[in-house]
């Protein structure tokens, strides 16, 4: 390559830099969503090359389950107290008390779809008119046909017959009052694209990326941790096994994989072999149907 | 490793998600489960065959109705580059979603139908190709399976498709034969193709040069947000933050602020929180001035030679990208990368067949997925180039201005 050309991941930064710009340019009240996973941990490391010396244009904003993993939320603080930055946590359990709502219930109650009702409340309360988001084209296939500046109505409903074109570089975050939009800085990269950024930018993760030992629920050829969210049966296998996260979600719908890779390096090399996409293998809650993800985005979630 | 970004243009019957399909499937990009779902979906079809199709159908109208909405975004990776597709479906309002995927596509692969050959479709896509100024374009005549691979076919196609290329002045065209439901040419040679001497479609995509792509003599830098930390110990901090989209700076290059003409000197880069000698396009980066004059989101600096054009009168070929129609006379935000300015469309002078490029003069109606020639008023000047000679500053898109929805792209000419 010329000494004048980038390469491929420098392409992406610059890129999600000069989304998260963009943001700061076009918008009054936004902010970043932050989950304490390994996107918005990405995230945070772009607005740090993003705002630099000054501050985030942005707090960091926690929809808080009830249901995390604690190691998360533990890097969640420790991350935001480093780097001097406002951390705003709601949590759903709050909205589940003041709104009256009904607690989905189950083997494995996620309160995943409850975290909209959250969500909303707090771009209201804020008067958020942007959320800077984690997600990924390649994550899901729904995922795959949502813009970088995604218009949502004041519901925070997701249209996806009527997205607005996008083009060039060019970013139209031009609303009405009551509408927000969620930007996805991160869209163009892969999980593998993550992990590499992560690697060369040597960027700090929860402990739970990492491979670890844990006693897991064996069910239905995935791996959920025991907490005290899940209910068991007593014909459940309990099993204690070395595993780590490839995602980090919720515990109840989060599921973890067999592993040994105790560095970046080991990770990248599993998640190159792996035949199993990543949100395929590691969350219960897209298994629904085949269109999960498109129909929790028309209802507002992120 | 390098990244490719390039649409795949062509009519549904063309085989095109196919080809999408059995580049992902052949580079070995599709997760099990995928598949798995894949094959869920298609046993509801007739024939039982896998259909990669489904893939790039991301919404539930989609699969329901057989139909691709909107422009989706698959990734794949090789050893040598990353690669991003844009699919634009085929059908309806094709012109809005071709433009749109190309608009940031570095190639474009035009598929034609080997039976068929060089059709109206095939100029359309051709002529959008031009029009966006993609780089690159692979013409892949797919199908060779269904005319026996023969050679005259395929050497006809391209005798027929080299005069369309040439009427468009298309720069880098590249032909190849290809069979997408047979995986011929696509990742590999078969011996089907033996006569074919060229590399495979995926050797293309892997080798084509992008080193050329991006002009590095016409610096052009928007400004998009001011860094201003206002703290003890950076008081005097004022760092102009954007990304460079033309160009190399370096410290010490003397620079004009547009549309205002105000001259100073870059006193430092920054580059991810350190100083640098030199940036080039496409990196973000943070540029310090020498003196403390106005500049702001929106404002354009660029080195001294090379300048744009600053007028508040545009001259523009735009593609009208509304269910409501064009109203000549009417306000729109125009939006120049960061910039943004209240601007009317005061003529429509011609439409573009996007057929047969003939110009209708005065068309009676500009509606949806129409191309147009346009002459717009800014409210203030903008600084601009003409997108064929500097696509990332000669191009812009039209806002309306009560629902705020993105109505128009324009190519300035």
């Amino acid at each position: 390559m010329s000494a004048y050309r980038l390469d491929y991941l420098d392409q992406l930064e610059s890129e999600a830099i000069h989304i998260m710009r963009e943001v700061a340019g076009q918008f009054e009240k936004p902010a970043l969503l932050f989950s304490g996973g390994k996107d918005s941990i990405t995230l945070v490391h772009l607005a740090l090359k993003a705002f630099r010396p000054g501050k985030f244009p942005f707090p960091l904003v926690h929809i808080d389950t009830g249901h995390n993993f604690p190691e998360a939320l533990q890097f969640r603080d420790e991350l935001a107290a480093t780097i001097g930055e406002k951390l705003v946590v709601r949590k759903v359990e709050d909205t589940i008390k003041s709104r009256q709502l009904t607690e989905p219930k189950g083997k494995f109650a996620s309160r995943n779809a409850l975290q909209t009702y959250t969500l909303l409340d707090t771009i209201e309360e804020f008067g958020f008119d942007a959320c800077i988001g984690g997600a990924r084209r390649d994550e899901e296939k729904a995922r795959a046909k949502e813009r970088i500046f995604s218009v949502r109505d004041e519901f925070g409903q997701w249209n996806p017959k009527l997205q607005r074109p996008e083009l060039w570089n060019t970013y139209n975050g031009r609303i009405s009052k009551g509408e927000n939009v969620r930007v996805f800085p991160i869209s163009n990269w892969t999980e593998l694209d993550i992990w590499n950024y992560i690697r060369r930018e040597n960027i700090a993760l929860p402990s739970i990326y990492f491979a670890h030992e844990r006693k897991v629920l064996a069910y239905e050829g995935q791996l959920i941790a025991l907490s005290e969210f899940i209910q068991l049966d007593d014909t459940d296998s309990v099993v204690t096994k070395k595993v780590r996260y490839r995602t980090v979600g919720d515990m109840t719908c989060t599921a973890a994989v067999e592993s040994n890779a105790s560095g970046i390096d080991d990770i990248i090399r599993e998640i190159t072999a792996t035949k199993t996409s990543e949100r395929g293998e590691t969350r219960i809650d897209d298994k629904v149907s085949e269109a999960a993800m498109e129909d929790r985005k028309k209802n507002g979630y992120f | 490793m390098d990244l490719l970004r390039f649409i795949t243009a062509g009519s549904v019957d063309d085989g095109k998600s196919t080809l999408i399909g059995r580049l992902l499937f052949d580079s070995k990009s599709i997760m099990i489960d995928h598949l798995e779902a894949l094959e869920r979906q298609s046993k509801n079809k007739e024939d039982g065959e896998i259909d990669l199709a489904l893939l790039t159908d991301g919404l539930r109208a989609e699969r329901e109705q057989g139909i691709t909405i909107d422009v989706a975004y698959k990734y794949f990776a090789t050893p040598k580059r990353k690669f991003i597709i844009a699919d634009a479906p085929g059908h309806i309002q094709y012109t809005r979603n071709m433009v749109t995927g190309a608009s940031n596509s570095d190639l474009a692969v035009i598929l034609i139908d080997a039976r068929h050959g060089v059709v109206e479709q095939t100029r359309r896509h051709s002529i959008i190709t031009s029009l966006l100024n993609i780089p690159h374009t692979v013409v892949a005549v797919n199908k060779m399976d269904l005319v026996n691979y023969s050679q005259d076919v395929y050497n006809n196609i391209v005798i027929d498709y080299a005069e369309v290329a040439k009427k468009l002045g298309l720069k880098d065209v590249r032909y190849i034969p290809i069979s997408a439901l047979n995986g011929d040419n696509i990742v590999e040679k078969t011996t089907s193709l033996s006569w074919y001497e060229g590399p495979s479609l995926l050797d293309i995509l892997e080798t084509v040069k992008l080193e050329d792509d991006i002009d590095l003599v016409k610096a052009r830098f928007p400004v998009q947000y001011v860094i201003r930390p206002q703290t003890e110990d950076l008081h005097d901090y004022r760092g102009y933050a954007g990304k460079i989209n033309s160009g190399i700076y370096k410290k010490g290059d003397p620079v004009t602020i547009l549309p205002a003409g105000t001259s100073s000197t870059i006193k430092a880069i920054e580059h991810n929180g350190k100083e640098v000698e030199e940036a080039f396009a496409p990196q973000s980066v943070v540029i310090h001035l020498e003196d403390d004059i106005d500049v702001s989101r929106g404002d354009l600096i660029v080195k001294n030679e090379h300048q744009p054009r600053v007028t508040n009168e545009i001259e523009a070929l735009l593609c009208w990208m509304d269910q409501k129609a064009l109203v000549p006379g009417n306000k729109y935000l125009l939006q120049i990368n960061s910039k943004q300015v209240r601007s009317v469309v005061k003529e429509v002078s011609y439409q573009l067949d996007v057929h047969s490029l003939e110009q209708i003069a005065s068309p009676e109606k500009v509606a949806l997925n129409d191309i147009v020639k346009v002459t717009i008023k800014t409210a203030s000047p903008v600084a601009y180039d003409a997108y064929q000679e500097l696509r990332t500053n000669g191009s812009a898109i039209l806002i309306d201005e009560t629902s705020y929805v993105t109505v128009g792209a324009c190519m300035i000419q």
